[in-house]
């Protein structure tokens, strides 16, 4: 293994792929000459030239169709967002062109294509720009939506995306690409399936799942807590859609609590699913109602002072984990 | 002559008054007293003022996040502006905007916004509202060039030229959107010719002089006022600092900066007031006035209590409270 930052994984996992197979392509704003907004893309032009890298003027709704059409005809394309609050503005045409495509053409066509970029909020961006899009994804079926917290999980569901034969919705995250972690070694190729929850952390006292950027304030909650005696097993479905339940269940039937932890807001979303899925096929084994923890329901305020409040805070997890352990 | 010379020296004053606030938001940036995306102005004043002299206080203005001078030259208070940049409760939209989002509707300026695209339809409504019930007012839009590509500008544009709506939609061509230079974004050079397929009356000029600006941009505003319909106008000019402060602009060589500096819309009008007879010592003390104004917005903003602590405040309008 070899540690590198998740920017680095995503750009690694791209790379392969364009490598292994010529019909894979990057087209977004600024993914070229200027390597990425993000700097995700970083090198890609140089090495595979403006066939394969291209920028695009700023025409979502263009360019994701033109990704869609491409993709119905047989290339592979990998569409960046800037960031996914850019995506609205092309929503028609991956809710009612991609995801439709392959069902209403009788299985004549399909759309191997990966919408990808930062998802949720940065730092003090204000209300436009920080929106957590998990829940307007996930309620569409025929496409795949895929939230990876960690470098390996980056590089490895990355390389399934691109290998899909359905549209992937694929959110990464501003404040993430910085995180560093290990990842297999060169040469070892890893690619991580889609419907299959990873383990952060092993426990027994209370189930804790979470996914994107607040995995990271969830393991660290969960050291806070283990201090006082509470091992929270922390689970991260990595894929929305396809859903893991079952290893959240079979989490779930071991501590008899359960914590649900995202970005989103409340109302709804996959945060309200598992919890829905879960009082259903667990409802046996469970000692305590399943808490949430989400962004406060509001859209986001410019002021440092208020933002803190709206995201998810260690202090509100710790609170959510003590209330549904009774500690 | 006097007249105009007086004009261009309150039109000078209040390029300066941008050029210094943007220059202070840039260094409390660096320490931290400002966050998220801040886009600077610096190069384009001469837009924001000549536009502004053109239109009546009733008339409505709508920006992209580059709105910093837009708001400025529209009246709003250095010190409200300031204080929104710094997250506080005393800022033109209580903290909650940032500096994407200034807004004030007491002089009619309608918001910066943040989607590219997204508020030339808004800007067509606000005309729309004035052919609806014959105010008399005319809406004024800016973007990029950058916008220009993008779904919403086209559909925005489309209805504005079919309704004839009292509207003047202004592109500030400064040339970069981001890092991709137009000659990579569009597949024409003058931009100015689409006005055509809206219906619309078009115009292109560069943008350094003030008076200039004006001058053109009131042809077009009376024409929207005279109720003969909208206006495209392309306005070349040149953004002097990076897209956002994240952006080192590394796309662009120095020399090219250096030329268009040669152009600094401050610098012009500065030049235009000496030739006209205006003393050095009455420049400096009119830059210097604006100094101690941007100093007191800056210690306004320092001191101003941070945005309130009502989280949940805000998300929705008390019905029936409103105007
Ligand atoms: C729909 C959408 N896509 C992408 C962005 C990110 N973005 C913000 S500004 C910008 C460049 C805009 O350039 P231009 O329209 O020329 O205006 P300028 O910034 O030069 O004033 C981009 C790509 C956005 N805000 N909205």
């Amino acid at each position: 293994m070899r540690t590198i930052r998740y920017r680095e994984a995503l750009r690694e996992a791209m790379i392969e792929e364009m490598e292994r197979d010529e019909r894979v392509f990057l087209m977004g704003e600024e993914v070229g000459h200027y390597q990425g907004a993000y700097k995700v893309s970083e090198g890609l032009l140089a090495r595979f030239g403006e066939k394969r890298v291209i920028d695009t003027p700023i025409a979502e709704a263009g360019f994701a169709g033109v990704g869609i059409g491409a993709a119905m005809t047989g290339l592979r394309p990998i569409v960046e967002f800037m960031t996914w609050n850019f995506s609205f503005v092309a929503f028609d045409q991956i809710i009612s062109n991609a995801a439709k495509i392959h069902q209403m053409s009788g299985g004549q066509l399909r759309v191997p294509i990966v919408f990808r970029g930062p998802n949720g909020a940065a730092k003090q961006v204000s209300s436009q720009h920080s929106h957590a899009v998990d829940p307007f994804y996930i309620n569409i079926p025929g496409l795949w939506v895929v939230m990876p917290s960690t470098p390996r999980d980056a590089k490895g569901l990355l390389k399934t995306a691109i290998r899909e034969d359905n549209p992937v919705v694929f959110l990464e995250g501003e404040t993430l690409y910085n995180v560093k972690g290990e990842v297999p070694d060169e040469g070892v190729e890893e690619l991580i399936p889609f419907g299959k929850a990873r383990v952060g952390r092993v426990g027994d006292g209370c189930t804790v799942v979470t996914w994107g950027r607040p995995y990271h304030t969830v393991m660290e909650a969960a050291e806070q807590l283990a201090a006082d005696g509470i091992e929270c097993e922390v689970i991260d479905p990595r894929t929305l859609r396809p859903l893991d339940l079952d290893a959240i269940v079979a989490s779930v039937k071991k501590t008899n609590r359960c914590v649900v932890v995202h970005e989103h807001w409340p109302m709804g979303g996959p945060g309200a699913e598992i919890v829905d899925q879960v009082q259903r096929e667990a409802f046996d084994w469970l000692d305590a109602p399943i808490e949430r923890v989400a962004s406060l329901d509001v859209p986001m305020p410019y002021a440092s002072n208020l933002e803190d409040r709206v995201l998810p805070t260690v202090e509100r997890i710790v609170a959510a984990v003590r209330k549904a352990t009774y500690r | 002559m006097a007249s105009g010379r007086d004009e261009l020296l309150r039109q000078y004053r209040m390029m300066r008054l941008i050029r210094r606030f943007e220059e202070e938001s840039a260094r409390a940036y660096a320490m931290g007293k400002i966050g998220g995306f801040l886009h600077l102005y610096i190069g384009q004043e001469a837009i924001a003022v000549g536009v502004n002299d053109a239109l009546t206080p009733d008339d409505y203005v709508l920006q992209t996040y580059r709105d910093h001078g837009t708001a400025l030259a529209r009246g709003m208070d250095p010190k409200a502006a300031m204080a929104e940049l710094f997250g506080k409760d005393a800022g033109c939209s209580r903290g909650m905007g940032g500096s994407m989002h200034f807004f004030d509707v007491g002089h009619n300026f309608l918001g910066g916004w943040g989607i590219v695209g997204g508020h030339v339809a808004l800007a067509a409504g606000a005309a729309f509202k004035s052919k609806y019930i014959g105010d008399g007012r005319v809406t004024v839009c800016f973007f990029g060039e950058g916008a220009t590509n993008i779904g919403g500008f086209h559909e925005g544009m489309s209805l504005a030229g079919l309704w004839k709506l009292p509207a003047v939609f202004i592109c500030e061509n400064n040339q970069y959107a981001m890092g991709t230079p137009l000659t990579r974004t569009s597949a024409i050079e003058d931009l100015s010719i689409k006005a055509q397929g809206y219906g619309m009356a078009g115009d292109r000029f560069e943008g350094h002089d003030v008076t200039l600006v004006r001058d053109r941009v009131q042809r077009a505003v009376d024409r929207a006022r005279r109720g003969e319909g909208p206006t495209f106008i392309e306005i070349e000019t040149y953004r002097f600092r990076g897209h956002s402060m994240s952006d080192p602009a590394k796309y662009r060589s120095r020399a090219e900066l250096e030329e268009r500096k040669k152009k600094d819309p401050c610098l012009v009008a500065r030049r235009r007031l000496l030739e006209a007879g205006v003393s050095e010592e009455a420049l400096d003390e009119i830059d210097a006035a604006v100094d101690d104004e941007i100093d007191a917005a800056v210690k306004f903003a320092d001191a101003a209590e941070p945005a309130k602590e009502e989280v949940m405040w805000g998300v929705y309008a008390p019905t029936g409270e409103g105007a």
